[in-house]
């Protein structure tokens, strides 16, 4: 028997004598013998603790990984620091191992953590309220779309094409399932083309949709953008960089209705694209629509105070097909993590990151765009990432990087066709005067 | 379990007060006390109109949503505000504590609806 | 469990001037903040988030673990959820730097070994359930559902077919099945389950037309019961041009014992976090893989991984895929950890998995018979489901029950669920389980049982020894408060 269970042999026999049947095979009695699995499964032999722990370490050696490079890659997922105490936190059993708080005297932990948390993205991002987490920041967005086309009884919305790239490739399948027409608008040097918006947004307009920063590293000017949408009795929806919310203005400040995003900067490693976590606040009048699970205080029978899940019957397992989302298991233990994240960092230490973010990718753009042939794609304020022209095609250039152990940036013709030899660069503070020197070197071909 | 003799239903635990062409309407003592306790009326919009047997409202308990259906067609005329900052009124009186009140227009479809007898029937059946 | 102090919020022991991290200077030449973005896009008003040291912090989230309850701690027979062992090893390797620093969008070259294992999962994942392709995008059971039923909606529109928009839902199906299916754009239609608690096959047959695009199933369901009709309710759906959909949350029950592609299944979705073994985090995350018949293929999530010349791509030229469900590839460490436990087990591992999940589940079964109603007595698989109806007439509801076993220091079963058996406890005890585990799991319930006897009330009102007793949610729903504000609670 494998070294994860733990019935021996001769219990097994006592268990079945106690059920009454004779051998294990009898358990399985009720499958009619058509749909029997006659054969063994065709899978690799077991491996014992030793060779798996060899074969993993060989697979993982297959990778480049960022503790070994030096990364200037960002578009949507960014190598921010991590604080030791975090994974010695979240990996505690009793965070890892438990489920969803349904048994909330069982679970004050994670639902006060998750109570925080909720606290924490409200403060962020300036809203009223705060679910418990998505899957990420695109199927967030998505889920903000269906919201929105609920509460003002449209199905039309407008998204910018300076949101992520597959954040609206999210948002056009959940939009396709419903019968929601999405209509892009484009951007002129980096941000939303606000004629074009003027002349799409209509009386059928649910939402608008913007990014910020946006995907090409620019800042939306909210404010603006909330005005023409409320002008419409659409909604504001805007999808954030959480890292970037310690200095800039809030979207709740802004006008913004509902404010999601990707939350993977908080605390969570890359991990090849996930899990990360998405983040879901809104006004409080929308409270009846939200998705997903959110926690609320509340008082035991001894008068304490106490977390526990609370407006369920939003959800699937009251609502079924009227529920506001299928969504069940979210991402609860990233949401700790950032939860966790927030704590250390603070007030001040956010601050200084989001400080430190800026004023690197403000140096590494001045150095960079001092090269011949390369300059500044957007005149548009920016934060810790930005767009440059390149005098060859970025993929040469990141593969030339790749032998100094530099991971270069996106190559935004990739999404946008027109923008040929276009070069998106992230800076976070992770990155020194020295490594950016040497890029900028590498770059230069000295 | 109360079913006041006044009073029409349904026998999706609905009753119905008739005075000329307004009715009030509201969820039934049997209904109240299977939702539990009440945490949350959805009230639909003044002067929306609705049809027979379409969703009107929606009643929210902590582990339950049940949704109130139109017993008759007719437009909204009003509904009880005082639900929304106290929806425990409707477990505790839940015949006093109308949920709309509508004018209807097809004052014919009255007849389909279940005197107490009938309704205390539909009750038993489904205990 | 011993914390029964109250923990204050993070914020209620926030210290101006506390700090909890440190940063290196600022090295490259400052510019002032106001030089490089526009005075109004900044911020005034600083998030309040908490100002403390690093150690407040490991006590603080300590303090608020220790009021928490997890599998390694002890049994937590959550019904539909395998609360099972999560081997620590899978941990190990998922947290190699070369799987947790990767950014997906790296060069190809450069993350050889994520693309190996994504596709040798998805070689696995169809060999376990008989499918042809596994998509591993979705991140977790619900998503993998949606992705599922668009891919059925994208099959049934390339055939000319897009009149097909019912999709059938048996009435003990989960509820995360009607609302993906609401959410796919789909009509739901819910058929009963028979006096066996499998679906009954008149009211299938009632409820198929030519605009049907599928069924969803659980098999077994969420009673915990196979259902021996599998072969007759395929030909039913297939006669009728629909697909059928697996709900893989059961899978425990099946893994080298039967395949649902073998019962005529055309889409799946399997749980990682129930089955695989990957942790549960507290509600997540999860992976939710979805795997197809051949014929489905083109219409899955894109990218798809391929292997051609020696070397791992991902694919996202597939002009029928339903689109993206998520950014990047899925969840992709765990992944590894599914990765992992499969590797450590093989054929006969997982086979053994099945094997002591039904022994286990039948043994509780046949234990707990005389204590608790027992809707349907038949041999179970992975789970059983009993009513409390019986202790109705002593005014102890199922949910006392569940209270009382926290004080006896178990996580309670998943109860009031499936919603088609009143009072229903569900108990999945899972294989990882020893015997002795269940017969003290079962001590506690017959003396819970005594008490109902000699002392109702006693159960009524627990729990007693945990670090808050029976919580108010009626006001919590009433009263939203849903974030800490200052000036309140201070
Ligand atoms: C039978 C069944 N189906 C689907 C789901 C949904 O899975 P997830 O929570 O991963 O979205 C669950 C989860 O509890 C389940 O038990």
């Amino acid at each position: 028997m494998s070294r994860y269970i733990s019935n021996t042999a001769l219990q097994q026999e006592e268990m079945l004598k106690e059920i009454g049947l004779n051998s294990l095979e009898e358990l399985f009695r009720d499958i009619p013998k058509e749909v029997r699995l006659k054969q063994n499964l065709n899978l690799p032999e077991a491996l014992s603790e030793m060779d798996l722990l060899k074969h993993l370490k060989a697979l993982a050696g297959r990778n480049n990984n960022l503790e070994d490079n030096i990364c200037f890659l960002g578009a949507g997922v960014y190598d921010h620091f991590i604080p030791s105490v975090i994974d010695t936190l979240i990996s505690r059993q009793e965070f890892y191992t438990a489920y969803t708080p349904y048994q909330p005297e069982f679970s004050q932990g994670t639902l006060q953590a998750i109570f925080e948390f909720q606290t924490m993205m409200c403060e962020l991002t300036g809203m009223e309220i705060s679910n418990a987490s998505m899957y990420d920041g695109a199927s967030a967005l998505a889920e903000a779309m269906l919201m929105a086309c609920q509460a003002v009884k449209r199905d039309e919305v407008l998204v910018a094409s300076s949101v992520h790239p597959e954040s609206r490739e999210v948002l056009k399948t959940y939009a396709r399932a419903r019968g929601i027409k999405v209509k892009e608008i484009g951007f002129i040097n980096g941000t939303l083309d606000l004629e074009e918006l003027k002349s799409a947004i209509s009386s059928a307009t649910a939402a608008l949709l913007v990014q910020y920063p946006n995907f090409l590293g620019a800042i939306e000017s909210l404010p603006t953008l909330a005005e023409i949408a409320h002008n419409n009795k659409a909604l504001f929806v805007v999808s954030a960089d959480p890292i970037a919310l310690a200095l800039l203005k809030s979207p709740g400040e802004c006008g913004a209705d509902i404010v999601v995003g990707e939350g993977q900067s908080l605390g969570n490693p890359l991990s090849f694209g996930g899990p990360h976590l998405g983040f879901f606040c809104a006004t409080e009048k929308l409270l009846r629509k939200m998705p997903g699970r959110i926690v609320g205080q509340t008082t035991d029978k001894k008068g304490r105070r106490s977390f526990t899940l609370t407006i369920q019957a939003r959800e699937q397992h009251i609502r079924r097909e009227k529920a506001t989302s299928n969504i069940c298991s979210n991402h609860a233990l990233n949401a700790l993590t950032a939860t966790i994240y927030l704590t250390l960092l603070g007030k001040e230490g956010l601050k200084e990151v989001a400080y430190l973010c800026l004023q690197k990718a403000h140096y590494a753009m001045e150095q960079i765009t001092k090269l011949p042939g390369f300059d500044p794609l957007y005149t548009a304020p920016f934060f810790k990432e930005f767009a440059v022209k390149t005098p060859v095609s970025p993929e040469d250039l990141n593969a030339n990087l790749l032998e100094s152990k530099i991971i270069g940036g996106y190559p935004l013709q990739k999404v946008y066709p027109e923008l040929k030899n276009t070069w998106l660069l992230a800076v976070t503070e992770k990155r020194t005067k020295e490594e950016i020197d040497l890029l900028v070197e590498k770059v230069g071909g000295k | 379990m109360n079913i006041p003799k006044n009073l029409k239903y349904t026998s999706s635990h609905e009753w119905v007060r008739i005075e000329g062409n307004t009715v009030f309407i509201g969820i039934t003592d049997y209904a109240q006390e299977h939702l539990g306790e009440i945490v949350f009326v959805e009230l639909p919009e003044v002067n929306d109109e609705v049809t027979k047997g379409a969703p009107l409202a929606v009643v929210e308990s902590v582990k339950a949503a049940a949704d109130v259906y139109a017993p008759l067609s007719g437009t909204v005329s009003e509904v009880n505000e005082a639900l929304l900052d106290n929806p425990e009124l409707v477990n505790q009186d839940p015949y006093e504590n109308w949920i709309v009140t509508l004018e209807i227009s097809n004052p014919a479809e009255i007849e389909d609806l279940l005197d107490p007898a009938e309704y205390e029937k539909v009750c038993e059946q489904e205990e | 469990m011993a914390q029964n102090k109250q923990t204050p919020l993070i914020f209620e022991i926030s210290q101006p001037g506390r700090k909890g991290y440190s940063l290196p200077p600022c090295d490259v030449p400052e510019k002032e903040v106001s030089e490089l973005l526009p005075a109004d896009f900044l911020r005034e008003k600083p998030p309040l988030l908490p100002e403390v040291s690093e150690l407040d912090t490991v006590r603080h989230f300590t303090r608020l673990s220790q009021r928490n309850y997890g599998v390694d701690a002890g049994f937590y027979p959550l019904g539909s959820c395998t609360m099972k062992y999560n081997p620590k090893v899978n941990e190990v390797v998922s947290r190699l730097s070369g799987f947790l620093h990767v950014h997906p969008y790296q060069a190809e070259e450069t993350v050889q070994g994520c693309l190996q294992i994504m596709y040798e999962l998805d070689r696995m994942l169809s060999e376990i359930t008989g499918m042809d392709r596994f998509s591993l995008q979705p991140a977790a059971g619900a998503h993998g559902e949606l992705a599922g039923l668009l891919a059925i909606k994208a099959y049934h529109t390339a055939r000319g077919e897009s009149r097909r928009t019912k999709i059938i839902v048996p009435d003990s199906a989960h509820g995360t099945n009607p609302a993906s299916a609401a959410m796919a754009g789909f009509e739901v239609i819910q058929v009963k389950s028979n006096a066996q608690g499998g679906v009954d096959l008149d009211s299938l047959k009632a409820a198929v037309s030519p605009e049907l695009a599928g069924l969803m199933l659980t098999n077994p369901n969420t009673l915990g019961l196979f259902d021996e009709n599998i072969t007759e309710i395929a030909e039913i759906i297939h006669a009728a041009g629909g697909l059928l959909y697996y709900d893989g949350a059961n899978a425990n029950a099946i893994l080298g014992i039967a395949r649902p592609g073998d019962m005529g299944f055309d889409v799946v979705h399997l749980n990682l976090h129930k089955t695989f073994s990957t942790p549960h985090g507290g509600g997540g995350p999860g992976s939710g893989p979805v795997g197809v018949k051949k014929d489905l293929i083109p219409f899955l999530p894109k990218p798809l991984v391929e292997f051609r010349d020696g070397k791992y791509y991902l694919d996202g030229d597939l002009p029928l895929s339903l689109g993206k469900v998520r950014s990047f590839y899925g969840n992709f460490t765990v992944m590894v950890k599914a990765y992992a436990y499969i590797l450590s087990l093989g054929a006969k591992g997982l086979k053994e998995v099945s094997e002591n999940a039904v022994l286990n589940a039948n043994y509780l079964l046949q234990k707990l018979k005389g204590l608790f109603l027992l809707p349907y007595d038949r041999i179970c698989m992975h789970e059983c489901v009993f009513s409390g109806q019986n202790y109705h007439s002593q005014g102890v509801a199922v949910l006392d029950i569940a209270k009382r076993l926290l004080d006896y220091g178990y996580h309670p079963p998943t109860i009031y669920f499936p919603l088609i058996v009143q009072e229903a406890l569900m108990l999945e005890p899972t294989e990882t389980e020893s015997k002795e585990t269940l017969d003290e799991f079962i001590a506690a319930l017959k003396a819970i049982v005594e008490e109902i006897q000699t002392d109702p009330e006693l159960v009524r009102s627990a729990p007693y020894s945990t670090v808050v007793q029976r919580l108010d949610e009626a006001a919590a729903a009433r009263h939203p408060k849903l974030r800490w504000q200052p000036e309140t609670n201070k």
